[in-house]
C-alpha cells in the first residue's frame, strides 16, 4: 500500500490516475498511523512553499514524514514535494523547510531565452547509478512546470540534473528518499517507468 | 536540452473527435481517448482539446470526456471552448485537464484570467488570442467568438495585458493564416513572444515541416499547434521532429 500524503496539495489527482493506470494500491491520507503503516509514501505538491508547509504543520505531518523516512521505507517527493524536503526557498523567505536533506531552492533567473516558469519538456542528465532511473536512458525527456529550482548541498544526493540557464537538481536519491522536480505522472512512458521503478522497490 | 513543443489540436463535438475544414462538413473521427493515446504514441508533447459543441445542453459531456482522457493519457493536455467562469475552469481542471484555454470570456471579463490564476495557478491558464491584421496594415486586432467578431482592440497590447493578469501561456491563432497551409504568422508571433516572459504557442497556417522550422526560428514560438495537418496524416509527428532536429531545433524524440 502506498500512502499519498494529503495536505490539500494540487496534482494529487494526476498522481492517483497514474497509480491506478499502473494497477498500484494507494490510500490518500493524513492519518499518522495509516501513513506509518504504508509500505511507501508519496508527497505530491503544486503551489507555494509557504502554503504547503503551513498545511503540513497544521495537519501535524512534519514528524510523521520524518518518522516515515527514518523507517527507511521508500519515500517519493514530486515537484514542490521535492523542494519541501530541503531547508528553505527564495519563494518564501524565513519559512523553514522540512530539512530532510540539506539544500536551498532559488528562483530561476529569467532572460531573453529563459522564460519563467520553466514549462515544458527538458532532458535529465543522470548523475549516478540510481534505482529511480533504472532502465531509463540518459538525457531522456520529462515534463516540468516550476519557477524555483533546487540546489542540493550534497552533490552525491543528486540523481539527475537539468539545464535551464542554471543547473537544476531535477532528481534526488538518498538512501530511501527519492524526489523529482518534474512531473513523472505527466512525462509519458518515461515518467510511468519512473513511477513503476519507485512502486517496485 | 529544453525543447520546442509540437501540439496536435483535436476538435471535439458532443464528446467525439470531429474533422472538417474550417468547422464545416464535420465528420466523426473517433473516440477522443483513442485518438489521444495514439498521438501520445506518435510523440506529441501535449494535446489541446477544443470543444466546439454548439448546444450548451451538451456542455457537461465535456467533463466526462476529460475524465476519460485523463485516466489514460500521461502527457499534459489543455481543454478550451466555451469556458466562461471560474467554476467552468474548476470543473475542467478537477476532471483532470492540466490547463484550460480561455478566449472570448477573457476578452469580455479580463478578471477571469487573474481569478483563475490566483485560484489554480498561472501554469494552468492559457489565454487564447485569435487575431487578424488590420486592413491598413498598422497592426493586429483581437477577434472573438471563434474568430468571427472583431473586438476592436490591439492584439499586441492584449497579449501583454493577458500576461500581466497572470496567464501562464498564450495561444496565438492568426485568422489570416488559419486554414491557408501557407505558414504561421511569424511576424506577430515573434513580436508577442519577445514582449512577454511566458511561453507562446503559435497556431494557424501550418502546411509543411518548413513552416514549423520558421515559426520556431523567425516566429520565436515556444510551441506550435496544428489540427488538420496531423488529423489527415499529411505530416507525421515523428517525421516533423526528425526534420526539426536535423535543423538544430531541440525537440523531444
Amino acid at each position: 500500500m502506498i500512502a499519498i500524503i494529503d495536505y490539500d496539495a494540487g496534482n494529487i489527482a494526476s498522481v492517483i490516475r497514474a497509480l491506478d493506470y499502473l494497477g498500484e494500491k494507494w490510500v490518500l491520507t493524513r492519518d499518522k498511523q495509516e501513513i506509518l503503516n504504508a509500505d511507501k509514501a508519496i508527497l505530491p505538491g503544486v503551489g507555494s512553499f509557504k502554503d504547503a508547509l503551513d498545511n503540513i504543520r497544521k495537519y501535524e505531518l512534519e514528524d510523521v514524514i520524518k518518522t516515515f523516512i527514518a523507517s527507511k521505507k521508500p519515500f517519493l517527493g514530486i515537484c514542490l514535494g521535492l523542494q519541501l524536503l530541503f531547508d528553505e526557498s527564495e519563494e518564501s523567505p524565513g519559512v523553514k523547510g522540512l530539512s530532510v536533506l540539506p539544500g536551498v531552492c532559488k528562483k530561476i533567473p529569467a532572460s531573453k531565452d529563459i522564460k519563467v516558469p520553466h514549462v515544458g519538456w527538458n532532458s535529465i542528465s543522470l548523475q549516478k547509478e540510481s534505482k529511480l532511473f533504472k532502465g531509463i536512458p540518459d538525457n531522456s525527456y520529462v515534463y516540468f512546470v516550476h519557477s524555483y529550482y533546487l540546489e542540493a548541498t550534497n552533490k552525491e544526493d543528486v540523481a539527475a540534473c537539468t539545464d535551464y540557464g542554471v543547473t537544476i537538481h531535477s532528481a534526488i536519491e538518498h538512501d530511501n528518499v527519492f524526489a523529482c522536480q518534474f512531473h513523472p505522472e505527466k512525462s509519458s512512458d518515461v515518467g510511468l517507468t519512473i513511477i513503476k521503478n519507485f512502486t517496485s522497490l | 536540452m529544453y525543447t520546442k513543443r509540437i501540439i496536435p489540436c483535436l476538435d471535439i463535438c458532443n464528446s467525439r473527435v470531429v474533422k472538417g475544414v474550417n468547422f464545416v462538413n464535420l465528420v466523426d473521427a473517433g473516440d477522443p481517448v483513442e485518438q489521444a493515446v495514439l498521438y501520445n504514441k506518435e510523440g506529441a508533447d501535449e494535446l489541446v482539446f477544443l470543444d466546439i459543441t454548439a448546444s450548451s445542453d451538451n456542455r457537461d459531456t465535456v467533463v466526462d470526456m476529460v475524465e476519460r482522457v485523463a485516466a489514460n493519457l500521461f502527457i499534459p493536455f489543455t481543454v478550451g471552448g466555451g469556458i466562461r467562469t471560474v467554476d467552468d475552469v474548476k470543473k475542467i481542471l478537477r476532471a483532470g485537464a492540466d490547463k484550460v484555454a480561455i478566449n472570448s470570456a477573457a476578452i469580455m471579463n479580463p478578471k477571469l484570467i487573474s481569478e483563475a490564476a490566483y485560484k489554480f495557478g498561472s501554469q494552468c491558464v492559457v489565454v487564447a488570442i485569435d487575431l487578424k491584421k488590420r486592413s491598413d496594415g498598422s497592426g493586429w486586432n483581437v477577434y472573438k467568438n471563434g474568430g468571427r467578431v472583431d473586438v476592436g482592440i490591439d492584439a499586441f497590447e492584449w497579449a501583454k495585458e493577458a500576461c500581466r493578469l497572470g496567464a501562464g501561456e498564450l495561444l496565438i491563432t492568426s485568422m489570416d493564416a488559419d486554414g491557408t497551409k501557407k505558414g504561421f504568422a511569424n511576424d506577430i508571433t515573434a513580436m508577442i513572444s519577445e514582449a512577454v516572459d511566458i511561453p507562446v504557442i503559435a497556431s494557424g497556417g501550418a502546411g509543411s515541416k518548413e513552416d514549423f522550422l520558421d515559426v520556431f526560428t523567425k516566429g520565436k514560438a515556444d510551441a506550435a499547434l496544428a489540427a488538420s495537418l496531423f488529423h489527415f496524416k499529411e505530416l507525421a509527428i515523428k517525421d516533423l521532429k526528425d526534420y526539426l532536429y536535423e535543423n538544430n531545433i531541440s525537440v523531444r524524440r
